[in-house]
C-alpha cells in the first residue's frame, strides 16, 4: 500500500515540476492561455470522470454544475460584492446543495434514463441563465467580472492564472487518487462493477451515488469560477447541451477510471480545435473524424490504448 | 377556444416530426441497445437531399423519396461498417461516443455539400392550410402524421410477424444465444442500422417542407427526438410515437398557457416528472439498459 | 513496468511535444507587410454573419494590395473561426496578439464573442474593430475598442419613426431567444414610450424553431396593429410563413437580421408586404444619384457578387467598411498600434457600406440615424421607403 502511493506521488511530482518548468519557460501568452484552458477542462474531465469512471453512473447535463459554479461567482462578486475567494466558497456550496437535491431523485434511474434525467436538468438550468437576465444578464452575457488577486499576488497575468489553475488541479488530482484508493474509492468501484452485488455486501449505494455526484458537481463549479474569472464574461452558450457532451467525449476520449485520462481527453479535445485551424471549413469534418477514429482504434480510452500501444512494442 | 385548439395543432405539428425521429431512435436501440447521437444528422441528410433531389435537379417526388431513402441508409451502411462494426470491445459508451464523432462529421460534411445557407420546400400537396374550428393545421402535419402512422405499423409487422424482424430481436436480446442459433448477428446490426438511418432519412424528407432545413438542424432535432424516445420509453415504438406527440404538444402548451420564453424549460421538467414516476418512461420499456 | 511510471512517462513525452511544438513554430513572414488579424463566426449558428464578413475582409485586402498596399507595405491576412464560441474567440484572439502578433484585429460577429475579447484586447493593447451589433461594445467607450456594425438601438428608432408616421400605436412584438434577440426585445421596449407606442404582447421564440404559431395565437389574442419580429435567419421566415398559415390581417415588420435575400427565398410569397430598417445596400440602386453612398455601394455589391457569385447582403459590408477604416488609420502609422488608433478616432466623414462613419474620442462606433432605411418587400425585391 505505502509503496503503491509514494508511485502515486512520484507521479505528482513529476508533473507539478513540469507545471513549474513551463511556467517559468514559456514565454508565449498564447501557449500559456491555451493550457490555462486545458487545465479548467481537464479540472471538469476529472470530476465527471470520478463520476461516471469509477461510479459508473452517465450525466449528460454536467455543464450545468460548470455554469451554475460561473455564474453564482459572478453574480456574487459584481452584484453583492463579495470577495471572488468567498464568492468561490459561495459557488461551492450552491452548486453542492443544488446537485444534492437533484441526485436524490434523479441517481434512482439508471442507465440511459438518468442520462435522460441528467440532460433534462442541463437544459432546465440553461433557460435559466437565459431567461433569467436580471441576474444573470441573459443571452447577452454577464460582463465584468473581476479579476482574481491573493494579497500582492496579482492573477492578471496569464502566466499567474495558469499557476493558479494547475495547482488547483493537481491538488484536486491528489484528492482525487486518495478517494480511490480508500475504502470510499473501493465500494464505488464495486457499486460500477454491480450495484446489486454491491448492496448485497452491505455497500451503502444510494449515498455514496450521491456523495460522488455532489463532488464531481462541486469540482465542477470550481472550474466554473476559475473560466469566470479568467475571461471576465460568461455567457448560457458556453454551458449547454453541446459542452455537456464535450464533458462526456473528453472522460471517454481519455480513458475513463483514470486520472491522467482526464488530462488526456482534456488536451485532446482543447488542442484539436486549436491545430485545426488550418483546415478552415474543413475543420468540422477532419474534428468528426479524428474523435471517430481515436474511439475506434483506442476504445478503452487514450491512457490504456497509449500503454497497450508502448507495451506491445517492448515485446 | 380557438386559442386551445391553435396550440394543440402546432403541437400535434412539432410533435409528429418529433415521433418521426423518435421512432428511428428506439428502433435501434430495440434491435441493438445502442443510442445513435448522429440520428439528427441522418435526418439533416435525408431533407438536404430531398432539396437537392426535388427542388434542385426536379426529379418528381416519389423518386426523390425512394432516392433519398436510399442514399441515406446507404451512409447508415458505411457508417456501420466503418464505425461500428470495427470496434474491438464495444463498450456501449464508446459506441455512443463514436455516435457523437459521427454527428460532427456529417454535420461538417454537410456544410460542405449544402453550404451554410438554409433552404425552404414546398408542402407535399398544395392545399391551403385547413380550418378545423377556427384553427389552422398545415396539411404536411397530416402527411407527417400518416407516415408516422405507418411506419409503426410497418415495423410492428416486421418484429412479429416476418422471420427478419423476430431474428432481430432475438440479436437484441442476446447476441450470442442468437448466433448459437444459426442467425447472422452482425448481418441484423448492420440492416437494424440501415433501417434506422432510412427512417431518420424519411423523418428528414417528410419535415423539410415544414422546417428550414440546413446543415445544423441535426443537432437540436436529434435531441428532442432522442428525448421524446426515452420519455415514452426507449425501445418501444408506441413509446416514441407517444413522447413525441407529449413532447409536442406539452412545448406548444408551455407557449400558448405559461410563457414563450421558458417553452424548453417546461418541457424538459415534464420530462423529468415522468420520469421520476415511471422510470421506464410512459410505456415502462421493461428492463432499464445499465450503460 | 508500472502503470504509475508509465504514465509519468506519457504525461513526459507530451511535454516534450509542447516543447518541439514551440520551438519549430517558426513565424516566417515579409518582413514589410502590415499584418492584421480577423476572427470570425465563418461556421456555427451565426455563419450568416461571419462567412460574408471574412469574404468581404478578404476581398477588401486584395484590393488594397493590388492598389501598391499602405505607405509600400502590403497588408496580411490570418482570419480565424470563433463559431460564434466566446471561448473559441478568446482563444483566437489571444492566438493572434501573442502567436500571429497582429497589429490590429477586425471582428468578431457577434456580441458575446466581442464581449469576452475586450478585456484583452484592452490589456494587450491593440485595436479591435468590431463586427457585431451590441450597444454594450462601445457604450461606455473602450479605449480600444470600434466597432463598425450599425447598433439596434438605431434600427429600432428607424423602425418605430416609421410605425409612428403610420399611426400604429400597438403592436406586438415576438424575439428569438439569443444576444441578438434579446437585445432588440431591450430596445424595442425602452424606446417604445418615445414613439407613443404600446407593447401588448411579448412573446420568444427559439432560433431553430419550427412552428410559431402558438406565439402568434397569442398575439393576436390582444389584436395589435403590426407585429414586429425580431430575429435573425430562418426563424423569422417560419414567422412570416406561420402569419400567413394564421390568415393574420396586421402588417408584419422584421428586424435588419433578416436584411439579405436569402430571407425572401426562405419565406416565399409570405415575404410580400413586409417592411424592415436595413442598411442602404438592399436598395443601392434605388437611392437617388447624390447619396454619397451609392457609388461605394454599387462597387461594393459588385465585387463581391463577381468574385463570390450569389447575391450580397449588408452583413460582410460591416468587415468590408471595418478593413478600409484601418486601412486609412494604417497611413503613417509605421505599424504602430497606439498611433493607429489614434488615427481611428480621427476618421471624419468615411463613406463605408454600412453608412457614413466619423469617429472621435466619445464615438467609438461613428453612425448616426442616416445608417439606416426602411424597405418593403414586394414582388419578390426590395423597394425602398424612406
Amino acid at each position: 500500500m505505502r509503496l503503491r502511493w509514494g508511485k502515486n506521488n512520484i507521479a505528482f511530482m513529476v508533473l507539478f515540476l513540469v507545471v513549474v518548468a513551463i511556467g517559468i519557460w514559456i514565454e508565449n501568452q498564447y501557449y500559456l492561455q491555451v493550457m490555462t484552458f486545458i487545465g479548467i477542462n481537464t479540472l471538469l474531465a476529472l470530476g465527471l470522470n470520478m463520476l461516471m469512471g469509477y461510479a459508473g453512473q452517465i450525466s449528460l447535463g454536467h455543464a450545468a454544475f460548470y455554469g451554475l459554479g460561473a455564474y453564482t461567482s459572478a453574480i456574487l462578486s459584481v452584484h453583492y460584492n463579495v470577495c471572488p475567494w468567498l464568492a468561490l466558497l459561495g459557488a461551492v456550496l450552491t452548486v453542492s446543495l443544488i446537485a444534492f437535491v437533484i441526485g436524490m431523485p434523479t441517481l434512482k434511474l439508471s442507465g440511459y434514463y438518468l442520462g435522460m434525467g441528467t440532460l433534462g436538468f442541463g437544459m432546465v438550468v440553461h433557460v435559466l441563465f437565459r431567461e433569467w437576465s436580471t441576474l444573470t444578464g441573459g443571452a447577452s452575457g454577464f460582463v465584468g467580472i473581476p479579476p482574481l488577486e491573493l494579497g500582492p499576488i496579482s492573477f492578471l497575468s496569464i502566466r499567474n492564472y495558469f499557476y493558479l489553475v494547475w495547482f488547483i488541479l493537481l491538488a484536486s488530482m491528489v484528492i482525487c487518487r486518495r478517494l480511490i484508493d480508500s475504502r470510499i474509492g473501493r465500494a464505488l468501484r464495486s457499486i460500477h462493477d454491480s450495484e446489486h452485488a454491491a448492496r448485497a455486501v452491505g455497500v451503502d449505494t444510494e449515498n455514496l451515488k450521491l456523495m460522488i455526484f455532489v463532488f464531481s458537481a462541486a469540482m465542477s463549479a470550481v472550474a466554473g469560477f476559475l473560466y469566470a474569472h479568467f475571461v471576465s464574461f460568461i455567457s448560457p452558450g458556453s454551458f449547454g447541451f453541446l459542452a455537456s457532451i464535450r464533458m462526456v467525449t473528453m472522460v471517454v476520449i481519455g480513458g475513463m477510471a483514470s486520472i491522467w485520462g482526464a488530462l488526456l481527453g482534456a488536451s485532446l479535445l482543447t488542442l484539436l480545435p486549436e491545430w485545426l485551424h488550418a483546415f478552415a471549413d474543413y475543420e468540422m469534418v477532419v474534428y468528426g473524424a479524428v474523435l471517430m477514429l481515436v474511439m475506434i482504434l483506442l476504445p478503452q480510452g487514450l491512457t490504456r490504448g497509449l500503454m497497450d500501444i508502448y507495451e506491445r512494442s517492448r515485446k | 377556444m380557438q386559442e386551445f385548439l391553435q396550440y394543440l395543432f402546432s403541437g400535434i405539428t412539432n410533435g409528429a416530426i418529433y415521433a418521426v425521429i423518435a421512432v428511428g431512435f428506439s428502433m435501434l436501440y430495440s434491435s441493438t441497445e445502442l443510442i445513435n447521437f448522429a440520428h439528427g444528422e441522418f435526418v439533416m441528410l435525408g431533407a438536404l437531399t430531398l432539396v437537392t433531389l426535388w427542388s434542385g435537379l426536379h426529379l418528381p417526388l416519389v423518386l426523390a423519396f425512394i432516392v433519398t431513402v436510399g442514399i441515406v441508409s446507404f451512409v447508415g451502411f458505411v457508417f456501420e461498417r466503418v464505425a461500428v462494426r470495427t470496434v474491438k470491445k464495444p463498450d456501449h459508451i464508446v459506441l455512443v461516443i463514436i455516435t457523437v464523432g459521427a454527428s460532427i462529421f456529417l454535420r461538417g460534411i454537410g456544410m460542405l455539400l449544402w453550404g451554410k445557407d438554409a433552404y425552404s420546400l414546398p408542402g407535399f400537396s398544395d392545399h391551403q392550410p385547413l380550418d378545423i374550428g377556427g384553427a389552422t393545421l398545415l396539411p404536411q402535419s397530416i402527411w407527417i402524421m400518416a407516415i408516422v402512422g405507418a411506419m409503426v405499423l410497418g415495423l410492428y409487422y416486421f418484429f412479429n410477424r416476418t422471420l427478419t424482424g423476430k431474428a432481430m430481436r432475438a440479436c437484441a436480446i442476446s447476441k450470442r444465444a442468437a448466433w448459437i442459433t444459426g442467425i447472422p448477428a452482425g448481418k441484423m446490426v448492420l440492416l437494424a442500422f440501415m433501417m434506422s438511418t432510412g427512417m431518420g432519412g424519411v423523418a428528414g424528407v417528410m419535415i423539410a417542407p415544414i422546417t428550414m432545413s440546413s446543415y445544423d438542424m441535426g443537432t437540436i432535432l436529434g435531441l428532442k427526438g432522442f428525448c421524446a424516445a426515452m420519455l415514452g420509453g426507449i425501445g418501444s415504438l408506441w413509446g416514441a410515437v407517444i413522447g413525441g406527440f407529449l413532447l409536442g404538444i406539452s412545448e406548444a402548451m408551455g407557449v400558448g398557457l405559461i410563457s414563450s420564453s421558458l417553452k424548453d424549460a417546461i418541457a424538459f421538467v415534464l420530462l423529468l416528472a415522468v420520469l421520476y414516476v415511471r422510470p421506464g418512461g410512459i410505456v415502462n420499456a421493461g428492463d432499464v439498459q445499465r450503460f | 513496468m508500472s502503470t504509475q511510471k508509465l504514465t509519468k512517462n506519457v504525461v513526459l513525452l507530451l511535454c516534450v511535444i509542447f516543447t518541439i511544438c514551440l520551438l519549430v513554430s517558426s513565424w516566417a513572414q515579409a518582413a514589410s507587410a502590415y499584418k492584421i488579424g480577423g476572427i470570425f463566426a465563418v461556421t456555427g449558428p451565426a455563419s450568416f454573419l461571419g462567412d460574408p464578413e471574412k469574404k468581404s475582409m478578404e476581398m477588401a485586402v486584395k484590393a488594397i494590395n493590388d492598389r501598391g498596399g499602405i505607405d509600400g507595405h502590403l497588408l496580411e491576412t490570418v482570419i480565424y473561426d470563433t463559431e460564434a464560441d466566446p471561448t473559441k474567440g478568446v482563444m483566437a484572439v489571444n492566438k493572434l496578439i501573442n502567436k500571429d502578433k497582429v497589429l490590429a484585429i477586425i471582428g468578431p460577429s457577434t456580441t458575446p464573442t466581442t464581449l469576452a475579447v475586450i478585456n484583452f484586447v484592452e490589456r494587450a493593447r491593440i485595436p479591435l474593430i468590431s463586427c457585431a451589433a451590441g450597444i454594450q461594445i462601445t457604450q461606455p467607450v473602450k479605449e480600444w475598442v470600434f466597432k463598425t456594425a450599425q447598433s439596434d438601438v438605431l434600427a429600432v428608432a428607424s423602425l418605430y419613426s416609421h410605425l409612428k408616421a403610420a399611426g400604429i400605436q400597438k403592436i406586438g412584438i415576438l424575439t428569438v431567444s439569443n444576444a441578438f434577440g434579446e437585445s432588440g426585445k431591450h430596445q424595442l421596449e425602452a424606446q417604445a414610450c418615445n414613439f407613443g407606442i404600446e407593447i401588448a404582447q411579448a412573446e420568444s421564440f427559439g432560433a431553430k424553431d419550427t412552428d410559431m404559431t402558438p406565439q402568434l395565437t397569442k398575439i393576436r389574442k390582444v389584436s395589435p396593429q403590426a407585429v414586429v419580429c425580431w430575429g435573425t435567419n430562418p426563424g423569422p421566415a417560419v414567422v412570416a410563413k406561420n402569419v400567413k398559415q394564421l390568415k393574420m390581417k396586421m402588417p408584419l415588420f422584421m428586424s435588419h437580421g433578416v436584411a439579405s435575400p436569402k430571407f425572401i427565398d426562405l419565406a416565399g410569397d409570405a415575404a410580400d408586404g413586409i417592411c424592415l430598417p436595413s442598411g442602404k445596400i438592399l436598395v443601392a440602386g434605388l437611392l437617388p444619384a447624390d447619396d454619397l453612398q451609392k457609388e461605394v455601394l454599387i462597387q461594393y455589391i459588385d465585387q463581391f457578387e463577381s468574385q463570390y457569385g450569389g447575391k450580397v447582403s449588408g452583413f460582410g459590408g460591416y468587415a468590408f467598411d471595418a478593413v478600409n477604416i484601418l486601412a486609412e488609420a494604417l497611413k503613417g502609422s509605421g505599424g504602430n498600434r497606439a498611433l493607429i488608433r489614434t488615427a481611428i478616432e480621427k476618421i471624419q466623414n468615411h463613406i463605408g457600406v454600412s453608412g457614413i462613419f466619423n469617429f472621435s474620442a466619445a464615438e467609438h462606433n461613428g453612425l448616426g440615424p442616416d445608417a439606416f432605411v426602411v424597405v418593403k418587400i414586394k414582388n419578390n425585391t426590395w423597394e425602398l421607403l424612406r
